[in-house]
């Protein structure tokens, strides 16, 4: 079973990163963007087989190591 | 005084830390590797600064969780004096010994320079040597050391007289200008700047040494 999950900044979390986007995106002349956030994607290849187990250790995970909770949101997709 | 420094794949600044504490101390630290679960008993932990993991994930996240940590919260939390510079720093807020999280500086520069900063807790184990108030010069260099806390956190750092350090002008984004903090018990402190690079004229300066005389001054 694959696990999809993306980290994201807390909104109201300053994302200097986000900013350097956005800036570069319209100094490109794209316009329309409103707000640019960055974040990271992780794929975790699962031996586990049952969803329920597998979404538990999965979060467990999340919250032990792969997101800074002080920060960072996460969500986590099944396949 | 017997102290240990840890060192992770990564560290950079753990031999300068050792420098210092020899100097300042005159006793040696243990150097302890982050694969080994316990080591002998000292009267004082230092987590350096540098790049440990290559800042993966995020900066401090790897170590946080390695093999040597488990032994190391427990030791703060009964109480053994930890200090962590730098990347020290970020490791302590990773493990959740110290609140909040440094993020990328919000101008995005990585900053290296020698910086002012005002001692906005005179008390502590770590900072008794000097005046409250007393403004001193100590280096930075880092690329993640925009300090993060929710506001009621900043509120009760504040309240509670546990901002160690605040630079005097902003230089990373950190909110309210926190250089370094202290957790509740004030036997555990963080911070960005180098006081192990400022221990003596040769370094350019000797605002950094007051930090190990303090500790000296409460642990003999």
């Amino acid at each position: 079973m694959k696990a999809r999950i993306h980290v994201t900044l807390k909104s109201g979390v300053l994302d200097p990163q986000g900013k350097a986007i956005e800036h570069a995106l319209s100094n490109m002349a794209f316009g329309g963007v409103n707000e640019a956030r960055q974040g990271k994607f992780i794929e975790l290849d699962l031996a586990e087989t049952d969803r329920a187990k597998a979404e538990a250790s999965v979060d467990e995970m999340c919250r032990k190591l792969l997101a800074n909770t002080v920060i960072e949101n996460y969500s986590i997709e099944l396949e | 005084m017997k102290s240990a420094v840890i060192v992770f794949p990564g560290s950079n600044c753990d031999r300068d830390m050792a420098v210092a504490l020899t100097k300042v101390t005159g006793q040696k630290p243990v150097m302890v590797w982050h694969q080994d679960t316990d080591f002998e008993a000292v009267d004082f932990i230092a987590l350096p600064g540098g790049f440990s993991y290559g800042d993966y994930l995020r900066c401090g996240a790897m170590s946080a969780r390695s093999p040597v940590m488990t032994e190391v919260i427990k030791r703060a939390n009964n109480g053994v004096p930890t200090f962590g510079v730098c990347n020290g720093f970020q490791v302590l807020t990773e493990t959740g010994l110290l609140p909040g999280a440094l993020m990328r500086n919000a101008n995005l520069h990585f900053v290296c320079k020698d910086v002012r900063m005002s001692v906005e807790n005179a008390e502590s184990m770590f900072t008794n040597d000097y005046a409250a108030g007393e403004e001193i010069t100590i280096p930075v260099a880092h690329h993640d050391g925009n300090y993060f806390a929710d506001r009621d956190t900043l509120d009760r750092l504040e309240g509670e007289g546990h901002v160690a350090f605040k630079y005097t002008a902003d230089i990373n984004g950190a909110q309210r200008r926190i250089a370094g903090i202290l957790n509740a018990k004030g036997n555990v402190l963080g911070m960005m700047p180098h006081p192990e690079r400022m221990i003596e004229p040769a370094l350019g300066g000797t605002d950094g040494r007051k930090m190990f005389t303090s500790i000296m001054n409460r642990l003999g």
